[in-house]
């Protein structure tokens, strides 16, 4: 089973149907073991039971720019190799990136108010993030302008990977501007920083939100092509209603092409 | 060879005759700058600190806002299809494009900065360290912006939406601009180190902007 062997939607619904249920359960219990063993973590000597939110607000955070990569990857797709799918991927995979986005900005700020006194700061970090947000807002918002979905997958596979190069040009600009945020603790030269009671149930709270996010984007590329076909199955329907008097086969074979695309 | 400088002349007389509409960007800067006054007050201690950065916001907005016009008015026309069916590399052609949209509707905004500067009381060093760091800055905004008005052209949407798009990927040469600038003025910085920057972002949105616009002209026209 390789990649181009997906390329057929059908065999992608029919391996995905029987794939997601498994991924569903394994993303509860990792979800489940995580959140109890943040739950009975120790309280830090410094911030006390506040240190709680970590364990929400990292993993949001490192898939707010995991989802870009994977999102970049597909446009590859779509540019590249016209993988078929890759679009399908490309689109879906926006708005669950927005909300992870969205979910870090949100459990930073309620962090923030009782370590640094303030829900914002226009500092390098929360900077750099909301700049992330906002350019998936306007991804999100190029997907939405244009109706006819091949159209737009090229125009944002190319914005996508113009971001992609230019994410980590402005984190650098933004960090060099003006800092507050703690630099990264957990993968860095010599070890983490962080203590074994901490890391464990973070790295088990990351796993799950990846598999969140594979589970969430499985099921989010399965709508996306199930609303394509719906939309060539209405249109396929109105040239028929349109076309029957006239009694003209041409328009058929352009949209049952359209279909078999979908 | 001889077609890019072919290209970059016709753009450049469009863009400065009747209907270009490459001036009405002064215009815009001018105006915007003369709003600021409005909208903090006339106060001119305040206003020449705040010069470098109303200067900055203002070259910005006036080249984003004439970036509409660098491909929709040859793709109505139809000679975009010609220059995408040439002999010339896409790719070349674009940057071409660019490089005369930058030369008329970007160095008038670099001339304009120091009546401008009058305005907001700057003096000739901080004048000059905006003029320079507009000088370094602007064709980054330009080249990334190109990406922007190449994707409105494929998609028919210009307007909001490329300023949506555009913005956020033009912040760090906002930044780095103002920076230097800042540093010319009052220090404790030295100017080189954001300028030479700033330059570096130009060099690299020479060479990313033109194949990103290639890419969607080439994958969205049809």
């Amino acid at each position: 089973m390789t990649l181009i062997d997906l390329a057929n939607p059908t065999r992608f619904l029919a391996l995905t149907a029987r794939l997601l249920p498994w991924l569903a359960a394994a993303t509860i219990i990792l979800l489940a073991i995580g959140l109890y063993q943040s739950a009975t973590a120790p309280d830090d000597y410094q911030q006390g039971a506040t240190v709680k939110i970590m364990f929400i607000h990292v993993p949001n955070a490192w898939l707010s720019m995991f989802v870009w990569g994977v999102m970049s990857i597909a446009s590859l797709g779509t540019l590249v190799w016209r993988h078929p799918l890759a679009d399908v991927a490309a689109k879906a995979a926006a708005p669950i990136g927005a909300a992870f986005t969205f979910l870090a900005l949100l459990t930073g700020s309620l962090w923030g108010r009782p370590m640094w006194g303030t829900y914002w700061e226009w500092d390098a970090r929360l900077t750099s993030v909301l700049i992330l947000f906002l350019m998936y807002l306007g991804l999100m918002a190029l997907w939405r302008a244009v109706d006819e979905p091949s159209r737009a997958a090229r125009a944002a596979a190319v914005l996508t990977l113009v971001g992609a190069i230019n994410l980590p040009i402005i984190k650098f600009s933004v960090d060099w501007w003006n800092t507050l945020h703690q630099p990264a603790s957990v993968m860095r030269m010599g070890g983490s920083s962080l203590d074994r009671s901490f890391l464990i149930p973070l790295l088990v709270m990351a796993i799950a939100f990846t598999l969140l996010f594979v589970t969430l984007h499985i099921a989010a590329m399965r709508n996306e092509i199930l609303r394509r076909r719906v939309r060539s199955l209405q249109m396929m329907q109105a040239s028929r209603v349109a076309f029957s008097e006239v009694g003209t086969g041409s328009r058929e074979g352009s949209t049952s092409k359209e279909v078999g695309a979908a | 060879m001889t077609a890019l400088s072919a290209l970059i002349r016709r753009d450049i007389r469009i863009a400065l005759r009747v209907g270009g509409g490459a001036l009405i960007g002064v215009l815009f800067f001018l105006t915007v700058v003369v709003l600021m006054p409005f909208a903090v007050g006339p106060d001119l201690a305040l206003l020449s600190r705040l010069g470098p950065a109303i200067l900055w916001l203002g070259a910005l907005l006036a080249s984003l806002l004439t970036l509409d016009r660098l491909f929709m008015a040859d793709h109505e026309d139809g000679s975009l299809d010609l220059i995408t069916m040439s002999r010339t590399p896409l790719e070349l052609a674009c940057a071409a494009k660019a490089l005369a949209h930058w030369l008329a509707a970007g160095l008038p905004l670099i001339v304009a900065t120091p009546v401008l500067g009058l305005l907001l009381n700057l003096d000739m060093v901080a004048t000059g360290a905006v003029a320079l760091t507009l000088l370094a800055g602007t064709p980054a905004l330009t080249f990334t912006g190109m990406i922007g008005a190449a994707l409105a052209v494929t998609l028919h949407r210009g307007g909001l939406l490329m300023a949506v798009l555009v913005l956020p990927l033009s912040i760090p040469v906002l930044i780095f601009g103002v920076a230097a600038s800042q540093a010319a003025i009052v220090g404790p910085m030295t100017f080189g180190a954001p300028f030479s920057i700033l330059c570096a972002l130009s060099l690299v949105s020479l060479v990313i902007g033109p194949f990103a616009a290639a890419a969607s002209l080439k994958h969205g026209l049809d």
